[in-house]
């Protein structure tokens, strides 16, 4: 058996967020140093504010501000920060009960160690300097030992644009393995040889392998060589360039039922007008130097291939 | 194509059960080349083929792997084609079985195959897992899982609840008992280690693994037929709290009670329970939340503590529960299953075996 492949994976995407009135309303306050929590028609007031009453699922927007200080419920202490966290120094994470509300916050607390926390300590707010509507406008909680802090008595009257939606990047990396069969596949390619795997119970071959017969359910492990010819079974014409794709449009991306295979693959087709392809097309692949699968396919020049005999791979 | 049962509701009862052992690593292997074994396992303990399921249900998350629509490659291992009766939860499995469990009450299916996997390996799951958090208030922060959880375990230390040495053997002993599992990924003595985040230290965080496992659903006489002693299903229900952590008793888990209540687990007592409790202080909650007292049998397979395959642990104690009553072993069992940070979703199923 191959080597197990493994390659590094990152997926990131930047998630625009439109936001409801009352989260609107509490990202524009932060932006501006205000705290403004929703108040339930029960009177408790919910900070950070929700649209729906937890208990009741009423809507509610009935935005009351609270002050900037508070008292930690719980906490944790994370010595070890993580990529994207508030603080890069070691902090304790914090539930905070802002004075003037009932529920709490999640956040950081910058403090010296976590012999400096224990719940029921009061913090305040260390405001980001520069902000934009969004969670991480409060760059972290500090302790403090004065009086409580008092609100601005804005009541949600905010200066400037409302905030109305939030980018929020997001990223994890992974470090990719494809398995068994696939690993086994992607060896063969590196020396321009094509092989899938026949199913024990119906015998069809799948190209590229998963492991599994999709039909059957059971194990796939006899390899078979397929190919390198094949006949195009149905195909497409692109119109629209590609971001970081040096190829010119129009260009034809077909399915390619390589001889022997019972799966068709796809790939592009070169060497041809686009206009010209055709189901039934006889191509072969072409490689360039050092490459891990074919650039292309192009025409062999046989004659096309009877619809019978690729009708059943379409 | 199905018989009326003579209380008008069918009974409906788990009569197999198989899961993988669970690795902190399986490169060599796709996702379905980890779940296959298994599924071919479950389906020779009651002699059926995948053409004989009326109805095949899955729990995974794309997220654990970087892969999108994973669970379609994943359907080649239950023979997809021609197109089967088939669904899929972006949750654990227990949810898939709840799901699979419905569809049986309506009488359109017979039996059903339910199964779930999940490959942490390729990821950070500490990391992966803040992506389920409230995208506007919480997710930019990147609190990650354990995080949260130790936020739960302050909370129950203020409390009076617990201390780190009962966390410690929490965790102690779910290792222990797990060295009769050779499922498990943690057996025997584990260092309680470091903080990892304080006050949870390595030995109340559940390991990191990939694992897959899977369940058979039958109705009424059919359950009979291809189980000797089936595990009949006496009530399932599952409930939901406030996302918001600061909205939330953290110490108490009324949607656990709730869900039990619903599935008839208080009207008479358990002998086992197999709960999902991936951080020891979850443990904690559980046991009060559920009434449980030190005559129930709890995690005799070691729980989430000794192995914490994501998406299939939950299914997994179903599969525990259920196991126990086919061997004679329980005669009433409690199964539990939870998702989301701080036991924000649960699901419990009440299992029970004929006299014998
Ligand atoms: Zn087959």
């Amino acid at each position: 058996m191959p080597e197990v492949l493994k390659a590094p994976l990152v997926v990131e995407f930047p998630f625009t967020r439109s936001l409801g009135p009352v989260q609107s309303a509490f990202l524009t306050g932060l932006r501006e140093r205000v705290v403004l929590g929703v108040r339930t028609t029960d009177g408790r007031t919910l900070v950070p504010p929700v649209e729906y009453d937890p208990v009741t699922a009423e809507e509610i927007h009935d935005l009351v501000e609270v002050a900037p200080t508070g008292t930690v419920t719980t906490w944790a202490w994370n010595h070890a920060p993580r990529r994207g966290q508030p603080l890069t120094t070691p902090f304790a994470w914090v539930l905070v009960r802002l004075d003037g509300a009932d529920t709490a916050l999640l956040h950081a607390l910058d403090a010296p160690g976590p012999d400096a926390v224990h719940t029921g300590m009061r913090v305040r707010i260390r405001w980001a300097g520069e902000r934009t509507g969004a969670i991480t406008d409060i760059a972290c909680f500090e302790p403090h030992d004065g009086e409580p802090g008092q609100p601005s008595g804005s009541h949600g009257e905010l200066a400037g644009d409302r905030v109305t939606g939030i980018v929020a990047p997001a990223r994890l990396d992974y470090t990719y393995s494809p398995g068994r069969a696939q690993s086994a596949y992607i060896a063969e390619l590196s020396t321009q040889r094509t092989v899938g795997e026949r199913c024990p119970s119906c015998r069809k071959v799948y190209v590229p392998p998963r492991g599994a017969c999709p039909t059957c359910g059971v194990p796939t492990a006899e390899q078979v060589e397929v190919g390198p010819r094949g006949t195009v079974t149905t195909f497409c014409i692109v119109n629209i360039k590609a971001k970081n794709l040096d190829i010119e449009v129009p260009y034809v991306y077909a399915h390619i039922a390589l001889d022997g295979a019972d799966l068709a693959l796809h790939g592009r087709i070169g060497g041809i007008p686009y206009d010209q392809v055709r189901m039934g097309l006889r191509v072969e692949p072409v490689w360039t130097e050092g490459a891990r699968y074919p650039d292309h396919y192009r025409p062999t020049g046989e004659p096309d291939a009877d619809y019978d005999a690729y009708k059943e791979l379409l | 194509m199905t018989s009326e049962e003579p209380s008008g509701v069918r009974d409906i009862a788990v009569v197999a059960f198989a899961q993988t052992d669970v690795r902190r690593t399986t490169d060599e292997l796709s996702e379905v080349e980890m779940l296959m074994p298994v599924l071919h396992s479950v389906l020779d303990r009651t002699g059926l083929k995948t053409a004989d399921m009326d109805f095949t249900c899955s729990g995974s998350s794309d997220y654990l792997a970087g892969r999108a629509f994973s669970f379609t490659l994943a359907l080649d291992g239950v023979g997809a084609w021609p197109p089967i009766s088939e669904s899929h939860v972006e949750m654990d499995g227990a949810w898939a079985l709840y799901e699979a469990w419905t569809k049986l009450l309506t009488g359109d299916a017979d039996t059903a195959l339910v199964y779930s996997y999940g490959k942490s390996s390729p990821g950070s799951v500490r990391d992966v897992l803040t992506r389920q958090l409230d995208p506007y208030y919480v997710a930019p922060l990147w609190p990650d899982s354990v995080a949260l959880a130790a936020l739960q375990a302050q909370a129950l230390i203020d409390a009076g609840d617990t201390d780190e040495p009962a966390l410690a053997a929490i965790g102690a002993r779910s290792r222990r008992v797990a060295t009769l599992n050779s499922r498990a990924q943690l057996r025997g003595s584990v260092p309680q280690g470091d903080y990892v985040v304080r006050p949870l230290r390595t030995g109340d965080c559940p390991p990191v693994g990939d694992g897959a496992a899977a369940v058979i659903l039958a109705a009424g006489e059919r359950a009979r037929a291809l189980c000797s002693r089936p595990a009949w299903i006496r009530g399932i229900d599952h409930r939901i709290e406030a996302h918001a952590l600061g909205v939330r008793d953290l110490t108490d888990s009324p949607s656990t009670r709730l869900a039990a209540e619903k599935a008839g687990a208080f009207e008479r007592p358990v002998d086992t329970a197999e709960l999902h409790a991936p951080f020891s202080a979850q443990e904690v909650v559980l046991r009060k939340a559920l009434r449980l007292n030190d005559s129930v049998r709890v995690n005799l397979s070691g729980g989430a503590l000794a192995a914490n395959p994501m998406m299939a642990a939950g299914l997994i104690r179903i599969g525990e529960a259920a196991a126990r009553i086919h061997r004679g072993e329980s005669d009433r069992a409690l199964a539990h299953a939870t998702s989301g940070p701080c036991l924000q979703q649960n699901l419990v199923a009440v299992l029970e075996g004929e006299p014998r």
